[in-house]
């Protein structure tokens, strides 16, 4: 499909506001000023909306497909929220507002918003406090390691590791590594964190260790009670990567079972749409300990029942986001939650957890599953005996698309080859689940039958199999390069 | 597939060490592992480093890796011919695939033959 | 139960196959000890209540300002298109194109912004988008770093104080040396910052126009960091950039930007949108996403995320950056905004916010006891000082339903009573008119 610049027509107006009455260089002297105009498509209105509608449809969504994306909870995302987050009252608002004098009472409502939220993200996770300004779950996880950092220095501890088992996302070891750590991957024992595996990498250097609960395999760390004994008598602290947590709602909270900083995707655990990418929401609670190195600035609730903004924390990380984080996401999780309450939310993990164990029950005698146990929401299937056939996992998840399915996550965890990771989510109708099943054994049995037509997959899409490492040798990143 | 006549390291570089220069590469198994090679990162010249220190990295589409100097000593040159086809190393990996070389200050140490590196590859595939 | 659509007798089915009595049985891998009781949170609402309830909590905040402030983040006007299209269900309930046969949609409007975003700054790569122009401007700085493999920043004091703060944090673990140089009464100091920079320069960062406002030229500061072996990094405001020089032809390495003046909302401060654009030999550094134009086997052009390699889920605790998602959503809004405004619509955007805030200065200075706090360039935004402390102005004003501006003594000393006013395209003469007109009163209050 052409691009938006190939479609420009020199002098065609789209939507543009009125003329100046005179040009930039009466105000501002031309040295100041650019020689040429930017060059920015000439298109009219009708040219955009039916590019953009045209490139929409070109687009695996949830909206429009299964979504089976391993690790990224690709639920459905309730429309009443995106009409809650577009309030005028709220989209409106400048977020320097409640920084000016006699301006607080201006913002009550969006003060508000972020204050109960904030207790109920407390309630959910048993944590004493939480942030909402982290921007995204990396970002969380950054603003946790930095909280960690702040704990240690504060008490005269000189840690400088941090340790992340090898089943962990990547953004776990980056993050400890931008926040100043030196990262020990912790290698795994059938499929979990192990307390003798964990023995010989415990020091008094070690800071903090990351857990994703249940992991990236699906699979709860059963071995959790002592785990955070262990570090814990070493003033280590335990961080939870909420990666997951759209498995344990109302079973477990992780503030009771001795975590101390906990980031959350309120993109995953509580529907706010994914956007292709983004935005984001990572708000981070902690325990009782690490409140007073909460990001400021933080809202308080004050006798009168009015809300503030309160910047008093000598001991705070400081600034994380320039304001109060992704507003308008955290507002959609706020009408999210209040939407489910209490028994909805339990029932979003047990459904969830049912509909991954349906799935793996339904594909375990076609497709290896290295730890094939009752599993969270989520399970890692390895096409290692396909792959022996010569079809391999990425194959696999191409043809699903030729089904009309988006493919599950493959090749992570690192930990299994040829791994697919399926999370089904608690809105899949039991006839979705079952259509991608048929679907998917169909595939598999074609390994055999006709392998070929596997690896020549997708052939329904836009394009096949497009050629990365051109793209990665060309840099060919704009129309103009 | 193994050249008779190199050293071998256990991250999978190879040295050709002739009159105390040292030539540094990537095996066949390291260029087959990491697959199509996008990019080759190279020392500057002038750098001396120890043994088993970072020196360079290379990235394929899907992958990444580190690339250690063999040996101790300087570099004295480049391949110039990798930044713009690093497929170089996948076609060619002991040959127009050489990656830099070095003025050795130190003998080699903790180095393979090509019958050793063949048996710690017929492990790591394993 | 809302969202979950399995039937009691799909239940029953799935249970069976999964072979367990209850859906507790599979909670039972978690230890007792572990297990929460019930979750002390109120019961569910119906859709309707809900937004009723939100509706309500909307309504206690402000409407009906007339706003002057900006800061950084401004009010501008946003095309109907750009909500139409952006709140398609097939681009915001999509995912990361980790699959890009499937996703050739978002992938090519990445790739749009992308063009638009070298355009628009001059740089010849941009990156898929970060969380915001501060991570931007932390991304660029460690950029640098890397590139430089050096350790000190130095920045102009009249770079938004709003991101130096989140600097301040995001370094105060890496053993960064910030160097700050004081601004001369809202002016940045390229004096003081060429002095600054040495051969253990790893960037200069500067605003444009700055936090005040002000619009300068910054060649001259970049060509001597260059001759240091530092990199220059420019933070620019999309909007004005389609008229002002840009930091390309300024002579910048890394150009970054708040990206929520392109159709994205105030939204009470955020989500927005980091720009980050660079030159390409240091297209390595960039973090975070970036799209790719290459073909499919049968010459088919498509767009697929490239040069991966950098990222955390491949380099993990070597990767240029933890950063893994972007603000995919917003940077579409980005292009569409940019598009459906075209170039033409661009310049007459930026023409008209300058006009205004001019028409804006030259009525707030013609009140006795309000001065420019400089006399140099601006674009929009200006600083005034009143006869009294600005904090105490603004509370009057918004008695009457105005915010005259931002008091700059939030972040500088000895600017107690400087105002920083901000005018868009949608501020009307009428508007800043009875401003004026207020402040003025305000002023003998």
């Amino acid at each position: 499909m052409s691009t938006i610049f190939d479609q420009s027509t020199p002098g065609r107006l789209g939507c543009v506001p009125p003329e100046p009455a005179k040009a930039p260089a009466s105000y501002i002297p031309s040295e100041f000023l650019r020689e040429t105009p930017a060059e920015m498509p000439e298109v009219s209105e009708l040219d955009v909306v039916r590019h953009f509608t045209r490139l929409s449809r070109q687009n695996f969504s949830v909206d429009s497909n299964f979504y089976p994306l391993g690790s990224c909870t690709m639920k459905y995302n309730p429309r009443f929220t995106e009409q809650a987050a577009a309030m005028e009252g709220f989209t409106s608002l400048h977020p320097v507002l409640p920084q000016l004098r006699g301006a607080g009472r201006l913002c009550q409502g969006a003060l508000e918003v972020m204050y109960n939220l904030e207790q109920l993200l407390c309630e959910i996770t048993g944590m004493a406090g939480f942030t909402l300004h982290p921007m995204a779950g990396a970002h969380g996880e950054l603003t946790g390691a930095m909280l960690i950092a702040a704990y240690h220095k504060d008490k005269g501890n000189k840690k400088t590791k941090v340790l992340c088992p090898d089943s962990a996302h990547g953004t776990n070891p980056a993050s400890a590594t931008i926040a100043g750590f030196e990262v020990v991957n912790l290698p795994s024992r059938d499929g979990i964190v192990d307390p003798e595996v964990l023995e010989a990498a415990l020091d008094d250097d070690v800071a903090a260790m990351m857990m994703t609960v249940p992991n990236t395999l699906g699979l709860f760390e059963t071995h959790l009670p002592r785990i955070t004994a262990m570090l814990h008598e070493r003033d280590a602290l335990l961080y939870y990567d909420g990666a997951n947590l759209n498995a344990i709602l109302g079973k477990m909270r992780v503030g009771d079972a001795g975590f101390d900083v906990v980031h959350l995707n309120l993109h995953k655990t509580f529907a706010t749409p994914h956007g292709m990418g983004g935005p984001g929401s990572g708000p981070v609670g902690v325990s009782e300990r690490l409140l007073d190195y909460l990001p400021i600035s933080r809202v308080v609730q004050l006798k009168d029942g009015q809300f503030y903004l309160d910047y008093d924390y000598p001991k705070s990380i400081g600034y994380v986001a320039p304001f109060y984080g992704n507003f308008g996401v955290a507002l959609k999780a706020y009408a999210y939650i209040l939407r489910l309450g209490r028994e909805g939310l339990t029932r979003v993990s047990e459904h969830a957890v049912l509909a991954a164990n349906y799935l793996r029950k339904r594909l375990e005698n076609h497709l290896e599953i290295p730890y094939n146990r009752t599993c969270l929401h989520e399970f890692v299937a390895s096409a290692v005996r396909q792959a022996e056939k010569g079809v391999r996992a990425l194959d696999i998840a191409k043809a699903l698309l030729d089904k009309g399915h988006y493919a599950p996550t493959i090749y992570f965890p690192l930990i299994v080859k040829e791994a697919i990771m399926v999370e089904p989510t608690e809105t899949e109708s039991l006839a979705t689940l079952d259509a991608f099943v048929d679907d998917l054994l169909e595939i598999l049995a074609r390994v055999d039958s006709d392998p070929d037509s596997v690896t020549a997959a997708p052939v329904t899409t836009p394009v096949g199999r497009l050629d990365e490492t051109r793209a990665a040798r060309a840099m060919e990143l704009t129309c103009d390069l | 597939m193994i050249p008779e006549n190199l050293l071998y390291s256990a991250s999978h570089e190879w040295l050709s060490l002739e009159d105390g220069v040292g030539t540094v590469g990537i095996t066949h198994f390291a260029q087959e592992q990491l697959g199509d090679l996008t990019f080759v990162e190279l020392p500057e010249i002038g750098r001396t480093v120890e043994a088993g220190e970072e020196i360079g990295a290379l990235e394929s589409v899907k992958a990444a890796s580190e690339i250690y100097a063999p040996i101790a000593g300087e570099v004295v040159e480049v391949n110039p011919e990798l930044e713009n086809a690093p497929e170089l190393v996948n076609e060619d990996p002991y040959g127009k695939g050489w990656m830099f070389k070095i003025k050795a200050s130190a003998e080699p140490e903790e180095l393979m033959d090509a019958a050793a590196y063949a048996e710690r590859i017929a492990e790591e595939a394993h | 139960m809302p969202f979950v659509p399995h039937t009691e007798e799909e239940v029953r089915r799935m249970l069976a196959v999964v072979g367990v009595d209850s859906v507790d049985e599979l909670f039972s891998v978690i230890p007792e000890s572990l297990r929460a009781g019930a979750l002390h949170l109120p019961p569910g609402l119906s859709e309707m209540e809900v937004l009723e309830r939100l509706r309500r909590l909307s309504s206690k905040n402000a409407s009906g300002l007339t706003s002057f402030l900006g800061a950084g983040f401004y009010d501008h006007h946003i095309p109907a298109a750009v909500d139409a299209l952006s709140s398609r269900g097939e681009f915001f309930t999509a995912y990361t194109p980790y699959q890009p046969e499937a996703s050739q949609g978002a992938l090519q409007a990445v790739f749009e912004y992308q063009t638009a975003m070298t355009r628009l700054s001059g740089m010849a790569c941009a990156n898929a988008s970060v969380y915001d122009g501060g991570s931007a401007m932390q991304e660029a700085v460690m950029m640098a770093v890397r590139q430089t493999k050096r350790r000190k920043v130095v920045i102009s004091e009249a770079t938004s104080p709003i991101y130096r703060t989140m600097l301040d944090s995001y370094t105060s673990n890496l053993n960064l040396e910030l160097v700050t140089t004081p601004h001369k009464n809202g002016v940045t100091d390229q004096e003081a910052l060429a002095a600054a920079v040495d051969g253990e320069t790893a960037a200069v960062l500067v605003q444009n126009p700055n936090f005040f406002g002000c619009v300068s030229d910054y060649t001259e500061l970049f060509a001597k960091a260059k001759a240091a072996g530092a990199l220059s990094i420019m933070s620019f405001y999309p909007v004005l950039q389609a008229v002002l020089k840009t930091p390309a032809a300024q002579g910048a390495d890394i150009a970054v930007a708040e990206g929520q003046s392109l159709g994205i909302p105030l939204s009470f401060g955020g989500p927005y949108l980091g720009i980050m654009c660079c030159d390409k030999k240091l297209v390595r550094q960039i973090p975070g996403r970036i799209v790719g134009r290459t073909a499919d086997k049968d010459g088919r052009v498509g767009y697929v995320l490239t040069l991966q390699a950098r990222e955390q889920h491949i380099r993990r605790q070597k990767a240029t950056s933890n950063i893994c998602s972007n603000q995919a959503l917003c940077a579409l809004r980005a292009i569409i905004h940019v598009c459906l405004l075209g170039k033409e619509g661009m310049q007459r955007t930026a023409a008209l916010c300058i006009e205004r805030a001019h028409q804006c200065a030259e009525r707030l200075a013609a009140i006795p006891g309000v001065e420019m706090l400089n006399s140099a360039p601006f674009g929009n935004e200006f600083a005034v000082t009143l006869p009294i402390p600005a904090a105490v102005a603004v509370d009057r004003l918004i008695e009457r339903g105005f915010v005259p501006g931002f008091p700059l003594s939030a972040y500088y000393e000895g600017l107690e009573n400087a105002l920083l006013v901000a005018c868009t395209e949608k501020t009307t003469t009428e508007q800043i008119g009875v401003m004026a007109e207020l402040l003025k009163g305000a002023l003998n209050a």
